[in-house]
């Protein structure tokens, strides 16, 4: 962190966690997820010293967690991306039934453009869906400071509140100043004996719905209020209504339009936004994904421009916005700028893929040479549906991929199927379904890649490891044992960086007739492991151009120039600053080309 | 009104972040309002990694850079710098680091590496001032590969009015304690890289 008169740059992660330490939160929960994983992060790493932080299961669980420590009347933050979300909802949504004792927060980094995440939902339908209010942050500013003002209105209003992040604000750096952490935040108190108000029977939710419908409506007048619901007045001929990011590239492409900058996106202020509307000739909003607030407005009787202007998914870039504006007449031609045609021809593309020593390497060659039908999960590990794999087949939703095994095997399939999921992913939504097939007598093989840690996201802990995110040390859960007391008849476990070992498992896991068969392929991540290994070499002399290392898909493998006189291929070479040392090249060379050297460069 | 937009490109685990975060750092020590925007790859490693960094003595709103408004590009990676030439106004300025790394596509034989000269005519033929560096093998001199992006981030120092001691206090700032002197000799390595050139 550079300081410089308490004005510091800080990521919008890392200023919503710095929110969460000035507003006084106690308890801070989650489940890793891009853009959202670093809040926590920072969070523990920063102000553990008077806050409790943990990776939480999965979203569901982390938002109970929130719930139980607001109820008990300390200060909760719970921390999601995008369709973690879903998994979260089914909690989130009594919480405005029972409101709380203590501010309870929700931050959810949205993924317009799909950087990381296997769909582009709009989340402010949450909003609206759940009946909890929302706050949308333009930079890391507003986002440190949203955190705290939720927390003090979420104890006003007695409901739990949402603020929308998104992958460009989480992932920006931008000048915040600091503040101070609040005195005297809100201590654990006896647990409130409240049934009528904690628990969501129907005889009394039923009760709250009224009080929900006349807090929103509390809320509208506070909306009409607030500061954050902000108009920059410029000339009247275009009014714009925005939020979030948007906002921000619409003060840039439109220096002249007044712009009312939401700060609140539900519920909106109805009389502020009328009065803007009737001030201004021309009223568009412009806001990324689904017509969200273009709807409401349109619902109040107001002409306004949105989604036939401009696109409904990706993101609306400060370029694509000019673009467009020109394009409707709301930008006069001339603001078009003048760009250069650049040809580049066609360069090579560089597509994401398994690091050098990823343990995973093993499981996707093999599955690509035993051209087996695989459902496959969420992780580093769906990088093998890519070239030279492709041999993960399916990828949809955490866990989705042994309820779609258990549908093969259902479907009475004529082929066997092996799904592929990662340690924190199993623990996170593979439970239940692994339980499923066990129960209904699914067959299939379940390859729990086990390398020892959350990869993805940035190696943070779950429940198969020796320590949490407070840095204690924990009792790890075996996973063999744990699907063993689930019912699985044949659970092996197989170093994963040994080839030969993993293929004889997984054919004797695909052979398995009575129920699922779980093989756990156990390799660290090489960015958690404490064992650096020797890097490899080729010998040249020996090389005969096969290409069978290039087929494991490492980066370190490399085309050198000398050539093979009998097929004219150039033969192999390991690039040693790329080399982790894992050895699999040199375990499918045919003619023992590849060895170990006995020097590894010093790890920094 | 000054505006200066840089670019830092190269591949998931070379240090561009870290360096970006020191520029934006270097950026406001010199006084300036800074935003900076990262997008990282898919991979921890092997994707292509960028951050845009703006310093204005105007309010930034938007922490991106459209294409035709980069002043400086720093490309940890050959092929990187040709990637994103789009962005580079003509007379900007390009600082690539002499290193290839070979995706996939290239080392599985379905496509081919663009040679040296391709690459630098292709940055010079839409950029006026191309400078290549050799920041590995600098940073490999001080026996490891981890700082050449401090040897680079030294390189596009000598552009800028601010003091070494300016850089070194926003390279204290992100590097840990532990390697902070071989990464502080690694930034003035690279300072000298560029000695000379106008």
């Amino acid at each position: 962190m550079s300081v410089q008169d308490q004005r510091v740059l800080l990521s919008g992660n890392e200023a919503i966690a710095r929110g969460a330490y000035e507003g006084g939160v106690g308890v801070a929960t989650g489940y890793p997820g891009t853009p959202s994983s670093e809040i926590l992060e920072v969070v523990a790493d920063r102000y553990k010293d008077v806050l409790y932080a943990e990776w939480s299961t999965n979203e569901k669980v982390a938002m109970d967690v929130a719930a139980g420590a607001a109820y008990s009347g300390v200060r909760a933050l719970v921390t999601t991306k995008s369709v973690g979300m879903n998994v979260l909802a089914d909690s989130l949504f009594y919480l405005p039934y029972t409101g709380l004792e203590a501010g309870l927060v929700v931050v959810v980094c949205d993924d317009v453009g799909m950087f990381s995440s296997q769909n582009e939902q709009d989340n402010r339908w949450y909003a609206i869906l759940g009946k909890v209010p929302m706050l949308e942050p333009a930079d890391s500013q507003e986002s440190k400071d949203m955190v705290v003002l939720s927390l003090d209105l979420a104890e006003k209003f007695d409901t739990p509140f949402v603020v929308r992040s998104g992958m460009r604000i989480a992932h920006s750096k931008s000048i915040v100043i600091l503040g101070k952490r609040v005195g005297n935040p809100p201590q654990a108190k006896p647990f409130p004996r409240n049934i009528a108000k904690y628990n969501c029977n129907a005889l009394f939710a039923r009760a709250k719905r009224p009080i929900i419908e006349q807090r929103l409506k509390d809320l509208q007048a506070w909306a009409e209020e607030t500061p954050i619901n902000q108009v920059n007045w410029r000339e009247t001929k275009l009014g714009i209504i925005s939020s979030g990011i948007v906002a921000e590239y619409a003060r840039e492409v439109f220096p002249d339009a007044s712009l009312f900058k939401l700060g609140m996106v539900h519920p909106l202020p109805e009389q502020k936004i009328r009065h803007f509307a009737s001030q201004v000739r021309t009223l568009v909003v412009i806001e990324e994904l689904q017509p969200f607030l273009e709807m409401q407005l349109k619902a109040m009787g107001l002409a306004v421009l949105g989604k036939d202007i401009f696109p409904t998914y990706d993101e609306i870039l400060p370029e694509t916005m000019r673009s467009c504006a020109i394009e409707a007449g709301l930008l006069p031609a001339g603001e078009r700028k003048e760009r250069r045609v650049i040809d580049l021809g066609k360069l090579p593309v560089r597509s994401a893929v398994l690091c050098p020593g990823c343990p995973h390497r093993s499981s996707y060659y093999l599955l690509n040479k035993m051209k087996v039908p695989v459902t496959g999960d969420i992780g580093c590990y769906n990088l093998g549906c890519l070239p030279p794999f492709e041999a993960q087949h399916t990828m949809g939703s955490m866990g989705s991929s042994i309820g779609q095994l258990q549908g093969i095997s259902a479907a009475k399939s004529p082929e066997r199927g092996v799904c592929t999921i990662g340690d924190s992913t199993f623990f996170h939504a593979g439970m239940a379904p692994l339980l499923d097939m066990v129960h209904n007598r699914g067959t299939g093989a379940v390859l729990i890649m086990d390398n020892a840690t959350t990869a993805m996201t940035g190696h943070q802990d779950h429940p198969g490891m020796t320590h949490n995110l407070m840095g204690d040390a924990v009792q790890r859960v075996d996973l063999a044992k744990l699907c063993q007391a689930m019912g699985v008849k044949l659970v092996k476990e197989v170093d994963a960086f040994r080839v030969k070992d993993v293929e004889s498992a997984l054919k004797e896991c695909l052979a398995w007739e009575d129920g699922p068969a779980v093989l756990i392929a156990k390799g660290e991540c090489i960015f958690v492991t404490r064992d650096p290994k020797p890097t490899y070499t080729v010998d040249p002399t020996k090389c005969i151009a096969c290409d069978s290392c290039t087929r494991v898909g490492c980066p370190a493998v490399i085309k050198i120039e000398e050539r093979n006189p009998k097929n004219n291929r150039r033969k192999s070479g390991i690039d040693p600053v790329l080399c982790n040392g894992c050895g699999i090249c040199a375990q499918v060379c045919p003619v023992g080309a590849i060895s170990q050297t006995d020097r590894k460069e010093a790890a920094e | 009104m000054t505006a200066i937009n840089f670019l830092v490109c190269g591949v998931g685990g070379q240090g561009t972040v870290v360096a970006s975060d020191i520029l934006s750092n270097v950026g406001l020590a010199s006084g300036y309002e800074v935003k900076k925007s990262d997008v990282l790859g898919l991979a921890q490693r092997g994707g292509s990694v960028i951050s845009h960094i703006r310093w204005s003595d105007q309010p930034v709103h938007a922490p991106m850079v459209g294409l035709g408004e980069i002043d400086y590009m720093l490309a940890f990676e050959r092929l990187e710098a040709v990637r994103r030439l789009p962005y580079m106004k003509p007379a900007g300025t390009v600082i690539v680091n002499a290193q290839e790394i070979h995706p996939i596509a290239v080392t599985t034989g379905q496509m081919a590496y663009p040679s040296p000269v391709q690459i630098l005519a292709t940055l010079q033929a839409y950029v006026a001032h191309v400078y290549e560096v050799s920041a590995l093998a600098t940073a490999l001199t001080f026996g490891s590969s981890r700082t050449v992006n401090i040897v680079l981030l030294g390189a596009i120092s000598h552009f800028f009015p601010a003091g070494a001691s300016i850089w070194e206090e926003a390279i204290s700032q992100v590097i840990r304690p532990k390697l902070l002197e071989i990464n502080i000799k690694a930034f003035h390595a690279g300072r000298v890289l560029m000695e000379g050139a106008s």
